[in-house]
């Protein structure tokens, strides 16, 4: 029997769950249970229940970043509540649209959810703050500055009067909310700046049905999708006469260039799906492979006249008086996001002509607006449900093929839920990949071993000419040249040239877009410094400006590590630096090579100024997470292409980490203050040139391509 | 139809016998807890337990299992949480998420077979895969978990005492 809930009882159970969680599978397009129509909102950020929980609403997604937790810590530091009572909502997508995009930007990336959005949601706490406290001086009649708050408690000392958030929030909704907020010094943070548990963590560990694969809808079936191994190619012909017998099948969709099954149970989908017929017109891409991509990208790297992401002084007359000109060539893979949870998408076409869809995304406005033009729905008759994300780290954002997908399946349902979720095989066969790129670099030093000039070539498909090409200015990608062209280094002669050569595997914003520049450029300098015979934190110092906030995460994470400090036998350290995503970071790293090339990374030293600290455990998870992702690209991971495909297609021939690669990870926080940065992507960038660094320490050999390969690290 | 006997209930489910035990209980179940991350039993997102041994259950056909004692995360602890789900929250061990209930199914496996596991216990136990990075966490909180019911354990006794 397979187990159906009929809408009363789902409703039923979706209230008993309980938690902010839980909320993203009702239905705001439908009658709101009771208990919730007596909830306030204070302030768009700010709902008060009669029982004096707090509910913040949450703009950005919750990938495991933990983002809503630190921006509910912003809001709450200001409103004064008791974190206690404390619970996070997701903001409506919905609502958004019909209020007039009151909630800010809904997207979730580039380590921005918190810094971009602190100073307005500190400002719904703060005034939500102002008018519970005028509630409660007008209904006394004193002045507000004579009442006092704290967690949720207003009081009046002089005539010992107090009262709550939860009996003043209906008055103080009444008012507008003030136009001149000062916000608190963070020196006066109680409850942002501290290690508050996470609010979403209890429910995960519950296995409760938080991710959007959990999504259930009452007569909801589900679907498992066949795109076009080629990219770009398109369905030709279906032949899907076995399939429509398999049981519990319902449906073979086809589109222009996919094929779906949809029946009452995924797996019965997916085995129907192996046995549908689909000829495919892969279009002009066919014989594209890893030979075709390079012979692009040298030939984009031969090109004159190329566009010039930076260029200071005169490289070439430097070159020419130069003691030495060292040069050398790195390369790295295209690859995967690999998020845990596969892309899936939940929509429904409902009788009154409204659209459901619930869907792991990063940003939820994208989401909505590939709906409305898949569907033909206006926006403001469609919502569009946030659930946790099962990983993110950019596959979720710009790219909304998956909504695109699921919308377009549960259109030639109408009326029926359809819940798409792609095979693990899929989804690694039709990502936004991490381009690939070819980067030669060279560089002179001057007698005293100093470097007196650099140019980089770049040779990198490019994100923004697939996914926002308006941000394409003289031909230069950002994220193809970054930590090249915003070098810190106070090199003299600087040039910065940018083949953008796109074969056609999508690219897509993957944890901390332009990474392989900071690996390269780290890399390289080490390089440059073992030739100068330098030591390589003096080497980088040497060239850091003294007010350079580099300099300072530079020498904190040196101290931390104890740099310089006599290791263990066969144990070395290697060191990198970048900024990236409003922050500052740097890295030691502690590696042994064993005879037979075997590596070992011993350890981790990270050190961040992120300017203020919101979390500072969850800044820790943060640096731990982005070691690991890092050492996936390092040890184990690339994509081969061939015949225009990706040849890996799961977990076997794209590796992730495992516990035993885990090195140990000390975070060090040195926030100075006055800016905000990010977390969710700094830690990746000095990671790989931080390890590659001491492999040359321990080894006297080069990583140039990633990723490692064992007989790279053998000894002589 | 199969009969699974599933955290002390009996569920008939009319489903073919090479459906994956993990589909069983999920669509045709409703128990979402255990999650698909890769259909070739490599990552161990869908980890529950048979007669108390960890399995993979994406590569698991019902008709293996059946009449067996399949213990998922729903069914883990009788009330609350157990003292690894305790220990996973006090030391904050997921990011995502999504991997952790095949991580605390893996985990709550290895201390009924070994209450103070060593770190080469953990290595050789926790197999499962989490792109969030977990790992180091992960660690900890076994170990605290371990700690936590060696206190409970001795301190069993000393209470029937008084």
């Amino acid at each position: 029997m397979t187990l159906e809930l009929s809408r009363r009882e789902f409703l039923k159970a979706s209230a008993a769950v309980g938690g902010g969680l839980s909320l993203q599978f009702s239905f705001p397009l439908l009658a709101k249970p009771g208990a919730a129509a007596k909830a306030t909102e204070v302030t768009a950020w700010v709902v008060i229940h009669p029982d004096e929980t707090v509910a913040i609403r949450i703009a950005r997604s919750e990938m495991g970043q933990g983002t809503m937790t630190a921006l509910a810590q912003l809001v709450a530091e200001e409103l004064e509540c008791d974190w206690s009572k404390v619970r996070a909502e997701f903001a409506s997508p919905n609502e958004h649209v019909r209020r007039n995009r009151i909630w800010g930007s809904m997207s979730t990336g580039g380590s921005a959810g918190v810094r971009a959005s602190q100073d307005y949601v500190r400002k719904g706490g703060a005034a939500a703050r102002h008018m519970l406290v005028t509630a409660a001086a007008v209904e006394w009649g004193v002045p507000t500055y004579e009442c006092t708050v704290d967690k949720g408690v207003i009081t009046h000392p002089a005539t010992k009067r107090s009262t709550t958030y939860g009996k003043m929030a209906a008055k103080a909704a009444t008012y507008a909310p003030p136009k001149d907020i000062t916000l608190k010094d963070p020196k006066e943070w109680k409850i942002a700046g501290k290690p508050v548990k996470r609010l979403d963590i209890p429910d995960k560990v519950l296995g409760k049905p938080v991710f959007g694969v959990d999504v259930q809808v009452p007569g909801m079936l589900h679907a498992s999708v066949a795109q076009c191994p080629v990219f770009g190619g398109k369905v030709k012909s279906v032949d899907a006469s076995a399939a429509e017998k398999m049981r519990g099948v319902k449906k073979i969709v086809r589109e222009g260039n996919f094929v779906a099954v949809v029946a009452d149970n995924w797996w019965r989908a997916h085995q129907a799906l192996k046995q549908v017929k689909i000829e495919w017109d892969v279009g002009a891409n066919g014989d594209v492979s890893d030979a075709s991509i390079d012979k692009l990208f040298r030939e984009g790297l031969a090109a004159t006249n190329l566009p010039e992401a930076r260029k200071i002084g005169n490289t070439a007359a430097a070159f020419a008086t130069a003691a030495k000109v060292i040069e050398a060539e790195y390369s790295s893979p295209y690859l995967n996001h690999a998020t845990m949870e596969p892309q899936t998408c939940t929509a429904w076409f409902k009788p009154d002509g409204t659209l459901e869809v619930w869907t792991s995304t990063q940003n939820a406005e994208a989401s909505m607006a590939a709906a409305s033009e898949v569907s033909g729905i206006p926006q403001d008759k469609i919502e569009v449900h946030k659930p946790m994300l099962g990983g993110g780290f950019g596959r979720r954002g710009a790219p909304q093929d998956f909504v695109r997908q699921g919308v377009a399946i549960a259109k030639q349902m109408p009326g029926t839920p359809v819940k798409m979720m792609w095979s693990r095989e899929e989804d690694m066969q039709h990502g936004f990949y991490r381009p690939a790129s070819l980067v030669q670099m060279k560089a002179g030093l001057d007698s005293q071993g100093n470097i007196v000039a650099m140019h980089t070539k770049i040779a990198c498909p490019s994100i923004l000419a697939l996914l926002r090409p308006e941000g394409i200015q003289k031909g230069i990608d950002f994220s193809a040249v970054r930590t090249f062209n915003d070098m810190t280094y106070t090199i003299p002669n600087q040039q910065v040239d940018y083949a953008m050569r796109n074969p056609h595997v999508p690219v897509g914003f993957w944890r901390a877009p332009g990474l392989q520049n900071a690996h390269y450029r780290e890399c390289f300098i080490d390089e440059l410094a073992h030739a100068a015979g330098k030591e390589p934190l003096a080497f980088r110092l040497a060239m850091m400006k003294p007010d350079d906030k580099n300099r300072r995460v530079l020498e904190a994470a040196a101290k931390a590590a104890n740099w310089g400090s006599t290791l263990p036998v066969g144990v070395f350290r290697g060191i990198a630096q970048a900024d990236g995503f409003g922050s500052f970071s740097a890295m030691v790293a502690e590696v042994s090579v064993s005879p037979a090339g075997e590596l070992k990374v011993h350890r981790i030293v990270f050190a961040i100024d992120s300017g203020h600290v919101v979390n500072p455990d969850t800044c820790a998870a943060q640096a731990e997470s982005n070691v690991v992702y890092g050492l996936g690209a390092l040890l184990y991971q690339s994509h081969k292409v061939k015949d225009g495909r990706i040849q890996e297609s799961n977990f076997n021939d794209f590796p992730l980490p495992k516990l035993t690669d885990m090195p140990k990870v000390e975070t060090v926080l040195v926030p100075s203050g006055g800016f905000w940065g990010g977390h969710g992507e700094p830690g990746i960038l000095a990671l790989t040139p931080a390890i590659c660094n001491a492999i040359f320490a321990a080894t006297g050999k080069r990583i140039r391509t990633l990723p490692l390969k064992a007989e790279d690290l053998k000894r002589a | 139809m199969i009969t699974l006997q599933v955290n002390g209930k009996t569920l008939n489910l009319d489903v073919e016998p090479d459906m994956p035990l993990l589909w069983a209980l999920r669509d045709a179940a409703g128990m979402l807890g255990t999650k698909y991350g890769c259909g070739i039993a490599q990552c161990g997102a869908c980890t529950v337990h048979v007669d108390g041994e960890p399995v993979r259950s994406c590569v698991m056909p019902v008709s293996a299992v059946a009449g067996k004692k399949i213990t998922t995360i729903e069914g883990i602890s009788a009330k609350g949480m157990n003292a690894v789900q305790k220990a996973w929250v006090e030391h904050e061990v997921p990011q995502c998420g999504y991997c952790q209930t095949g991580m605390i199914m893996a985990a709550t496996a290895l201390l009924a077979k070994k209450p103070k596991p060593t770190d080469a216990d953990i290595d050789d136990a926790m197999t499962n895969l989490c792109r969030c990075g977990t790992y180091a966490r992960v660690r900890k909180a076994i170990h605290a978990a371990a700690a936590d019911l060696g206190k409970a354990k001795t301190a069993k006794p000393a209470a029937q005492k008084a």
